[in-house]
This record gives structure tokens, sequence and C-alpha cells, in this order.
């Protein structure tokens, strides 16, 4: 178990990626898994018509004290985790700041502009400089195809939950995501899901 | 993880807003709530239903939010505590019901839900629901935190049975929608028993009819149950106050703005200079207890979304007692300190706080914005688009094609649901629907038009209407186009479910909100019954479709019906099963090359065909491809394959 004191209070994490993602879902299990470790937690989400191919965003506000603005203010992420990464570099934008750490799934999802070749996707290795600039460490990963060998592409979600664990930086660890993720999941499904989590925990491990 | 009757009292949970507030109804012992579904509302019915049984709650989705108030308000008249929710324009639907409800006074505690959606992030209007309290004259109370929702509503019930009046809790996106730590109390174990009295005089709150007549008699009392409220919210603990004994600025503020205001002054440092006094009962405003917060304070600035609401509450009560407390200088949004469109966020609160103090806004490092400019441009727009294997793409394809054909000039009179998409962005309905507005107004919007062939005006009109939409307030406006003999087109895009908002039932469909079934009324049979043709179809059929719609285009005469079935992509039955498996024949199609200038990825457009630059064809992307084989109709040379999938 790593540490149990937040290395900010509030700590502040910006969940994004594009409708249909499971962004809700990720923000939800990681925050029920802070709040088992006793947090308050806020989340401030913007979903309303999100299933519709849109950007989506999730704030987690967590704090050891108080309850706090569902709206991150600009600026001030600690933590971005983008399961897209066009996403992690419009959030780096508004919320950015020399501090911040940045975890990515790199694969694309294309948006309608780009798919009619009306704008441009930027190139993996723009992707890379920006977010490495924007950020004091970046991680990239290819939660994805993990996802997929796995069978279920929407489980890149939960390997980027793990990679969070991962980072070490909030006290989070895989049993206490098979305690929350446990709840109102039919047990065939949970194998998977931890199985996501343990390569994302790994891929962003320190070692 | 909603919650369920896993949960017990004292355990704290991570609730939703809206969880929070159907909670909080549920510990009050609510026996009857009723709702029109509608972001950022629904989730509040939806728990709700989960605790349905026979003789202790019952939920229903009612057509529309006057008839969920009708609804919820006879429960109350026969005793029981009854929940009403809607969306902020919900509200307009229902405040004919609500001004004479008002009027005759309730009986078991009431609560009407309005959630409002500042910053319209769904919703197509802005609409402040707060100004209804003050309308219709009824206590409004505003929840400015997670744990606040539930134990608000838990109160408001009291408050409406002590007062027999019904009471508004006014919530908005950012509370609804967003998720914080609860700690949950009891669940009463009784049931209700219901039973109307009404064999006594007019006069008789608790045994006679419930009628607003004689209206100033009723008035006036209603009048004073507002006054007994305002003595509960002088001392309520929803108002509270924090900072400086004597603050150089005094905010005051409610619901999610409390929460921005308390960011903003610990971003600025200004937790000595900066008092917040954060109201939960903002209508009508305890004077006693602002005034005394006033006295205090330097200057006063007020913060809330969206109109000067409160500011104007403030600002009479200060004129009216300056002589005690001096002349306040009150800033917000009439002097533009704040912005009176749109939602706030903790920055805008900081800019303001700041400028008044005179301090600097916080800012980053210059270097490091200097590096953010330099990718400000990086990221394109991801502009919202019906889903992959959307029914609607495909009957707006049709619609396109028919209009093309007719030659006209024809367009399409839009309305609520996923199917606005094809207003608000016009590539998604391929540049056909011109008109948006309130529920229902595509179609009368239609009627009005299809009258004015006699003033020379000859363009096709096409009425798209959704099924739940069709029930809510289409029907109205569809009788009168009959009745006129407006020259229409009405086009039901059924899809079987609100998909928009997370398929609740409605009238259409098999089952209702608590998951038993229930009798259907069938659109086309209506439409039949009130004497029109009715042609029904698959939208997935894209030749079939836009051949009867050419048909239906040229016929003469009133209101011609087609009713465009197909279940929406992301239903239950649907998600995640693929009809079709898809792939372009890369021999077939000729790229760049081909006249069709990319109908498929440039006009048509769903997110699951991509065009492949390298290659410059078209492509399928199998993860994102729902399988719906729809494109396999728009490819001029038949390069899109589709191979039926086979069943799991
Ligand atoms: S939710 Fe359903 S109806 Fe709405 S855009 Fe998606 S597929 Fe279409
Ligand atoms: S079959 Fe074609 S139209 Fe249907 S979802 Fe797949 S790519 Fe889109």
């Amino acid at each position: 178990m790593t540490n149990r004191t937040l290395p900010r209070d509030p700590y502040n994490i910006v969940i994004t990626g594009v409708g249909g993602q499971g962004n809700v879902m990720a923000s939800r299990v990681l925050a029920n898994m802070l709040v088992r470790r006793g947090y308050r937690v806020t989340i401030g989400e913007t979903f309303g018509m999100s299933q519709r191919g849109g950007s989506v965003m999730s704030h987690l506000r967590v704090s050891q004290k108080a309850v706090w603005s569902p709206q991150i203010p600009k600026g001030r992420a600690d933590l971005i985790v983008a399961i897209e990464p066009l996403e992690a570099i419009r959030v780096l934008i508004e919320y950015g700041n020399p501090g911040v750490k940045t975890l990515v799934n790199m694969r694309p999802i294309y948006p309608v502009g780009v798919i009619t070749g009306e704008s441009d996707y930027p190139e993996d290795g723009q992707i890379r400089a920006a977010v490495g600039e924007l950020s004091a460490e970046a991680w990239f990963l290819d939660a994805t195809a993990e996802a997929i060998s796995l069978g279920n592409p929407i489980l890149g979600n939960i390997v980027m939950i793990g990679a969070v664990a991962g980072l070490a930086e909030l006290p989070i660890d895989g049993e206490l995501f098979a305690a929350v993720i446990g709840e109102g999941m039919p047990a065939g499904r949970v194998e998977a899901n931890l199985r996501a989590f343990a390569i994302g925990a790994a891929a962003a491990g320190k070692g | 993880m909603p919650i369920d009757s896993s949960h017990g009292a004292g355990d704290e949970v991570l609730l939703m807003g809206n969880e929070a507030i159907a909670r909080g109804a549920l510990e009050a012992g609510v026996a009857v709530a009723a709702a029109y579904p509608g972001t950022p509302s629904s989730e509040i019915i939806e728990t709700l239903s989960g605790f349905a049984r026979p003789g202790k709650l019952y939920v229903e989705w009612s057509t529309n939010e006057k008839v969920a108030l009708e609804v919820a308000a006879a429960a109350s008249f026969a005793g029981l505590r009854s929940l009403c929710v809607m969306k902020q324009n919900g509200v307009n639907v229902a405040s004919d019901f609500l001004l004479h409800l008002v009027g005759s006074g309730t009986r078991g505690g009431m609560v009407l839900v309005s959630c409002d959606d500042p910053g319209a992030l769904s919703s197509v209007n802005e609409g402040e629901s707060r100004h209804f309290a003050r309308l219709v004259e009824i206590p409004l109370l505003e929840p400015a935190d997670f744990q606040e929702a539930k134990e608000m509503t838990r109160w408001a019930f009291d408050l409406s049975e002590e007062l027999r009046t019904i009471v508004m809790l006014r919530s908005v996106t950012r509370m609804s929608h967003a998720s914080g730590n609860v700690r949950l109390g009891e669940l009463p174990s009784a049931g209700g028993s219901a039973a109307f009295l009404c064999d006594g005089p007019v006069t008789d709150a608790e045994r006679g009819p419930m009628i607003s007549a004689p209206v100033i008699q009723k008035h006036r009392l209603q009048q004073q149950k507002v006054a007994q409220a305002l003595k509960r919210f002088e001392t309520s603990p929803f108002n509270a106050y924090e900072g400086p004994a004597r603050p150089e600025l005094l905010i005051v503020t409610s619901s999610a703005c409390a929460l921005y205001s308390r960011e903003a002054v610990g971003l600025l440092g200004t937790r000595d200079r900066v008092g917040i006094l954060k109201l939960g009962t903002t209508w009508p405003i305890p004077p006693e207890l602002v005034k005394r917060s006033l006295a205090a304070a330097g200057r006063v600035l007020i913060v809330e979304e969206v109109l000067p609401f409160l500011e104007e509450q403030v600002k009479v009560l200060a004129a009216e007692a300056a002589g005690e407390i001096g002349i306040k200088t009150i800033q917000g949004k009439n002097d533009g300190t704040l912005p009176m469109a749109g939602e706030l966020n903790p920055d805008l609160v900081a800019c303001a706080v700041a400028a008044i103090l005179g301090i600097a806004p916080p800012a980053l490092p210059a270097a490091y914005c200097d590096t953010l400019r330099q990718y400000a441009a990086l990221a394109p727009r991801r502009e919202q688009t019906f889903c992959p294997g959307c029914p609607h793409r495909a009957s707006y394809w049709s619609i396109r094609e028919a209009l093309r054909r007719d030659g006209r000039g024809g367009f399409v009179c839009g309305d609520i649901g996923c199917y606005a998409m094809a207003s608000l962005f016009p590539a998604a309905g391929f540049h056909t629907a011109k008109t948006l507005h309130a529920m229902g107004s595509g179609t009368g919007l239609a009627s009005g038009f299809g009258k004015l062939g006699g003033f020379g005006m000859e363009q096709p009109v096409i009425a798209v209407c959704g099924d739940s939409t069709f029930y809510h307030a289409a029907v109205p406006a569809l009788i009168n186009a009959v009745h006129q003999q407006a020259g229409i087109v009405f086009v039901v895009l059924d899809n079987s479910g609100t998909a928009m908002t997370g398929f609740q039932p409605h009238p259409g469909t098999e089952t209702n909100a608590m998951g038993d079934r229930a009798p259907v009324v069938d659109i086309a049979a209506l439409c039949r019954a009130i004497g029109t043709e009715v042609a029904v179809g698959d939208p997935f059929a894209l030749r079939e479709t836009r051949e009867t719609l050419n048909d239906l285009l040229e016929r003469k005469g009133g209101v011609r019906v087609l009713i465009l079935k197909q279940s929406c992509a992301l239903s239950p039955e649907k998600k995640g099963k693929k009809g079709f498996l898809m792939r372009v024949d890369e021999g077939l199609c000729r790229g760049d090359a081909c006249g069709c200038n990319r109908l498929c990825t440039r006009i048509f457009r769903c997110p699951g065909l991509l065009w492949d630059r390298q290659a410059a064809k078209a492509r399928i992307d199998e993860v994102i491809c729902a399988g719906c084989g729809v494109c396999a109709g728009i490819c001029p040379v038949e390069a899109i394959r589709s191979e039926e999938a086979p069943r799991l």
C-alpha cells in the first residue's frame, strides 16, 4: 500500500475521452475507490450529449477535508487521464500547468471533421511533443490495444485507471479496485476488468 | 453505482446530485413520483424507480410535465407525499397547472424539483425556473452540495406539509450531474394510505374541494403561507455565513455558485477579507439574516446563475433597509461584474473578486503560457453528430434526397430529441432542418407554414417528431394541422424510447417506469383516428424511404404521415451487437477519382466510415462501426459491402 496522504489537497484529476469510451464509468470507479479510503470526492461531469461523439470530461476533486467545486479552476489539474490523445491536448490547454502529470491512451478516435478530410489529426510525434512539453511527466499507453487483446475495447478505460494506480500518487491498488468493481458487476466480467487494471498499473508503474 | 436497497443508514456513499435528491425523497417517505425526462433531471426518477413497490412507492414517466405535476398533485390531495421532477423549461409546460395548484393548496407534502441548465450544456435554452417560484409565490430552495441536496429535499416535504403548499427545489446541471459523498439516513418503513377527503366546504383546507377559488381569499392565504416560510428561513441551517466578522467584501450566493465562490476566495488567498453568505432558501430571501450580513460588510457581490434573481431581492432589501444598515454598493449581473448569460465557474468568480479588491487574478507562469499558445490550435474541434448506426442519420439522408429530387426548396421543421442535432449541427442533418424550438413546436410551426400556400409559398414542409415528443406535445399541433388542412408531411422518427435522455419508457413502449408491462398507445392508430393517411417504413431501407417521401411530398391535400421505425443504436437490444460486418472493397472504391466527391465520408459522415488519406480510399473503423449496414446503400459503385453478422 502506498502512502495515504495526498500530494496536494485538493488533488485535481481530469479524466477525458470521447463519448462511448467509458469515461463516466472510469471516473465513478476511481472516485468510489477514494471514497472507500475515506476521502471526500467531488466529480463534475459534462455528459449531456456526450454519447453522441462529443468530448467528455470528468473533474475529480479529492480532499481530506472539504467538498470542492465540480469544476477545477483553469490551469489547476494535478493529473490528466486521457483515454483519447486529442482530448489530452485539449484538456492540457485549459487545465495544464508546469506540475501536471499526464497519462495518454494513444488510440485516436477521429472527429467527424477529420473523417471527412476537413481538418487534420495531429501526428503521433506532434501529440507526444505537445503532451511532453505541457506536462511535468507524461506516459503514453496503448490501452485500447491491450483492451482488445482482453476481448473488449471499452476496457481501455480500466487500463487507464490501473495506470493511475501505477503512478502511486494516490492510495489505491488492485485489491481496492477488485472490491469496488465487484459491486454490481456480474462475476463473469470482473476477471477481464482485473486484468485490464493490472496491465495499466504495470505500464505506468515506477518499478 | 447508483444507490439501491443494499445501502443502509449511516453509510457514506458517492452519490450524484440527482441520486441525493432521490434519496432525500425516499427518506421523506415519498409515495408517488412523476416526471417527464429531460437532461439534467432524469436520474432522479430513474433512481426512484429502483425502489418502486406496490403500496409504498409509485413512479411514472408521464406524457409531459404538466401531466406529471397533476399526477403528483392528486397524490398530495389524497394525503400522500409526492414528488414531481422536470428540467427548467418543463416548468413552463407545467406552469399553468402550477399557478392553480398554488391557489388550491396541497395536503400531503409535495415537492417540485426543477433542474436548470445554466450554460445550456444539454438544452436549447438557458431558461431559469427560479422565477416561477416568485411568479406563483412558492418557497424556493437551492442545495449547494450533495449532502445538502439530500437533506434539503427531505426537509422540503416537511415544509410543504406544514404550509400546505407545494415547495420548489432548484438544482443545476453542475449539481445534478456532479457527485460527492453523502451520508445516508433512515428510510421510513410504513407505507402510506390514500383517501381524498372532499365532503367539506370550499374554505376547509383539509376536507374541502381542491380549487383555487375564491381566488382573492386563496391568494391572500398563499401569501400568509410564504410569510410563514420566511420565519423558517430566518433560522434555517441551509443558510450559512463563513468568513471574517466584518468582511471587506461580502459574497451572497447559492447553489453550485457557493462552491465556485469558496474556491475563488481560496485561490486568491483572500479568506481574511471576503465573507460568503450562502443562501439555501432563495425565495423569498430571509430579510433579517441578509440585513445582518449586509450591515457588517463593506461592498457586496452577488454570485448566481443565470439572471439577477438574488441580486434584485438583495437590492430591494438593501434599499428598504438603507436607514438601518447604511447605503451599500451591490455588484453582480446588472453592472456587468459577472456575465448574465452562460454558466459561471471558479475562474469567472475569482476574476470578479480580484477586480473588486484590486488584486491580480491567478495566473500561470509566462513561459508555460507561451508553450500553451504554441499548441492551442493543435486539437481540431470534435463536432457532435448522430451515433454510428443511428436511424436518424438514415432518415435525414432520405429526407435530403427526397427534397433534392422534389426541387421546390422544401425544408424540415425540427424538434427536441437526438434528432435536434440536425438543426443544431447542420452537417448532421444534411442541411435540411431549419427550425428548432420547444417540444412539439416543429409540428405547430409546420401547421402554420402549411397554410401559407395562399400567400404564394410553394416550399414543401416536413415536420419531424420523435416518438416521445409525439405524445408530449405534438398531438395537439397535429390535430390542429389536420383540422386546418395544413399541407404538410409529418414524419415520426420512432426509435422506440426516449433515446436522448437514456431510454425512458413512454406511452409507445411496452413497459412503464417501474418495469411493468403497460398498454401501448399506437402512434399509427392515433394518427389514423384523427383522419390522416399513414405510411410506415424502415429508415434503413434508404431507397423505399426516399420514394415514399417523394410520393407524399407530391400529393396534394392536408397532413400526410410517415412513421419511420427503427430502434436507437444505443438501445439495450442493439448496443454492442452488429447486424452486419462491413468492409470497403478497395478494388471497387475509386477513391478521389470517383465522381462522388467522397459522398460517404464528406457528406454522409457516419463516424464508422473513415477516409484513409494514404490509400485515398474509404475504410470502415471496426471499433466504431455499429454494423447497421446503411452506408452500403450510399456508395454509387457499391464499394461498401455488407455481410450479415453471425448471431451470437
Ligand atoms: S442515442 Fe440513439 S437516437 Fe440518439 S444519436 Fe445515438 S443512435 Fe441516434
Ligand atoms: S454500417 Fe456504415 S453507416 Fe452503419 S455504423 Fe457502420 S459505418 Fe456507419
